[in-house]
């Protein structure tokens, strides 16, 4: 074979292994964009077409006609935002003062931080329950924001501490000699230096708050209180043998196309945010 | 005050916060789970609690639903990671490859791992759907299964499916990871092997594999330990339905469904316990493996 032909059929190969995984990667979020938007009759069609027939938008219209929709994506904003805001703070605090600052211990506090995110969700879920109950806040957006916080906190402060580590330390040092205060410092210096870590470190954060299942399915029981994920897991029809799926991918579009379109986005500072979190030592 | 001290001062004051959200809803809750092992109860206030030793984890051990549980969540933790690794690997190799749209290959691949697992799990429901679902009919097509075959309410598929959408998931996740540590070998190795007139084979066996094997060993447990504690795609697809019900989602039941109608929550927490248990053993080797630096 010559090294023509060689190269020809690598480039064969490798172009379809690419359009591989493409389909791979797309076809399910394809897909549920291509059944929500056909007619319920299309649906169930023995043949189903790749591209709908007769396109129409009274799914998209229904989800929120027929149920709460807007009120699951509100609850689901305030509580993904509120906790971002509190992790990013909490975590570039304790970040901080672990990189930079005087501290015996610091080592012991960082692990103590990492080693939450070790822990399954499903052994505290009880526990948690119970406490939460008796302080009133089962069916609160409180009551899911704090374990959102403890849940993201490890990796938020895990990330900025190394990003922090890698700034220059001379600028914090000249501003110390101007008498400027470490928390000034902090906030007039590091932080706007930080930017790029913090919006990565937030994305993530956002991005697992907005995802979560189980604790939001425990600890809101009303469907008024309901977040997004758990809408969609409960989405029922009007009998319980009849799963509306046009509208259900409906739903499943709506709230996953602005994340498609975030990570499409930002792709590059998540996935350097996720290998700082998962692989580097 | 010293410098020093007043500094010191900053540094916890700063780490509080952190450490008080932690300590209320992660430590205290996980030590209360250890303490109501210990005792049988329910959440209903005419129970009474009543200490009862280690018999909440013996009873678990004659527990034929526990048992399939742990057996049905060892299945899926084997069966999904090995999977994933393999076409991880597979998937990092070949988008390490120059091509045109190599960047928009790379972010169309965070895509499965940024829809939420609840809501991926109903899009592939859908899929699976023995009605409509273009799943099932591929599969009639090819033969594999007769026409409106219940894929997901059998148990002989049923757990398969829910693995399939695992690896979906993952899969292109695992792949960045491993990619990101493809992207760390020098390019002289291939080059030297290359002259010395190694083929694509032997430059991957030789020095790609060995290059990356921290990268997929550390990947692999971080998996592992994801796996293990599974709960958002089986009980959405299944609710833990023909022999699909892994350890969490057995746990929620005993926790939250059986605790309100009899004494079961101080057996939900043994089983939490163990869980705990089961996945420290792997985080303590995922810590080895990564020799974190601390401080």
């Amino acid at each position: 074979m010559s090294t023509k032909t060689k190269k020809l059929i690598f480039k064969v190969t490798l172009t379809l292994a690419v359009i591989f995984v493409l389909i791979w990667c797309i076809f399910p979020f394809y897909w549920a964009v291509v059944s929500s938007l056909k007619p319920n009759i299309e649906l169930f069609d023995p043949n189903p077409t790749l591209i709908p027939k007769n396109p129409t938008f009274s799914n998209y219209v229904k989800v929120f006609a027929e149920r709460p929709f807007h009120v699951n994506i509100w609850n689901s904003i305030v509580v993904s935002g509120i906790t971002t805001l509190t992790t990013l703070i909490f975590g570039s605090f304790a970040g901080y003062a672990i990189a930079r600052l005087q501290m015996k211990g610091k080592a012991f506090v960082m692990a103590l931080i990492l080693s939450v995110s070790m822990f399954p969700q499903i052994s505290i879920l009880g526990s948690l329950f119970v406490i939460l109950r008796k302080l009133g806040m089962i069916n609160t957006y409180q009551g899911l924001i704090l374990p959102y916080v403890a849940i993201t906190l490890p990796l938020t402060t895990w990330i900025l501490q190394n990003f922090f580590r890698d700034l220059p330390k001379e600028i914090e040092e000249a501003a110390a000699i101007d008498g400027c205060s470490r928390l000034r410092t902090l906030f007039q210096i590091v932080f706007p230096m930080s930017a790029p870590g913090l919006v990565a470190t937030g994305l993530l954060t956002f991005i697992t708050a907005w995802n979560e299942f189980l604790f939001a399915f425990t600890f809101m029981q009303k469907p008024e209180y309901y977040t997004v994920p758990v809408a969609i897991a409960m989405f029922a029809g009007r009998t319980q043998y009849e799963q509306p799926w046009g509208q259900l991918m409906a739903a499943a579009v709506i709230v996953t196309a602005p994340l498609v379109v975030l990570v499409l986005v930002f792709q590059n500072r998540i996935i350097s945010g996720l290998s700082a979190g998962a692989v580097k030592g | 005050m010293k410098a020093k001290t007043k500094e010191t001062v900053v540094a916890w004051g700063m780490v509080l916060p952190a450490l008080l959200v932690i300590s209320v809803i992660a430590f205290f809750p996980l030590f209360k789970t250890f303490y109501d092992s210990f005792f049988e109860f329910g959440l209903r206030p005419d129970i009474e609690k009543k200490f009862v030793g280690l018999k909440n984890y013996i009873d678990l051990f004659h527990d034929e639903r526990f048992l399939a549980t742990l057996k049905t969540t060892v299945i899926f933790t084997v069966v999904s990671v090995a999977l994933e690794t393999v076409f991880g690997l597979l998937i990092a190799v070949i988008v390490n490859q120059p091509f045109k749209f190599r960047g928009t290959v790379r972010a169309a691949m965070l895509i499965p791992w940024a829809i939420p697992t609840a809501i991926s799990s109903q899009m592939w429901k859908w899929m699976f759907n023995d009605q409509g679902g273009i799943m099932t009919k591929f599969l009639e097509k090819l033969n594999i299964i007769e026409p409106g075959f219940p894929i997901l309410g059998s148990p002989n598929t049923a757990l398969w499916a829910i693995i399939a959408v695992d690896v979906w998931k993952t899969t292109p996740f695992m792949a960045l990871l491993i990619l990101a540590g493809l992207q760390l070998i020098p390019e002289e190795l291939y080059e030297a092997a290359r002259i010395d007139g190694a083929n694509l084979l032997q430059r991957f066996t030789k020095i790609t594999l060995p290059m990356l094997s921290s990268t997929i060993a550390v990947a692999l447990i971080f998996r592992t330990l994801d796996a293990l504690r599974v709960f958002d795609v089986v009980f959405i697809m299944t609710r833990g339905s023909v022999g699909t019900e892994t350890l969490a989602v057995y746990n929620r039941v005993l926790l939250m469904d059986r605790a309100f109608t009899g004494a079961w929550f101080g057996y939900g927490s043994a089983l939490s316990v163990i869980i705990f248990l089961l996945i420290s053993i792997f985080a303590i080797i995922y810590i080895k493996s990564l020799k974190l630096k601390l401080d």
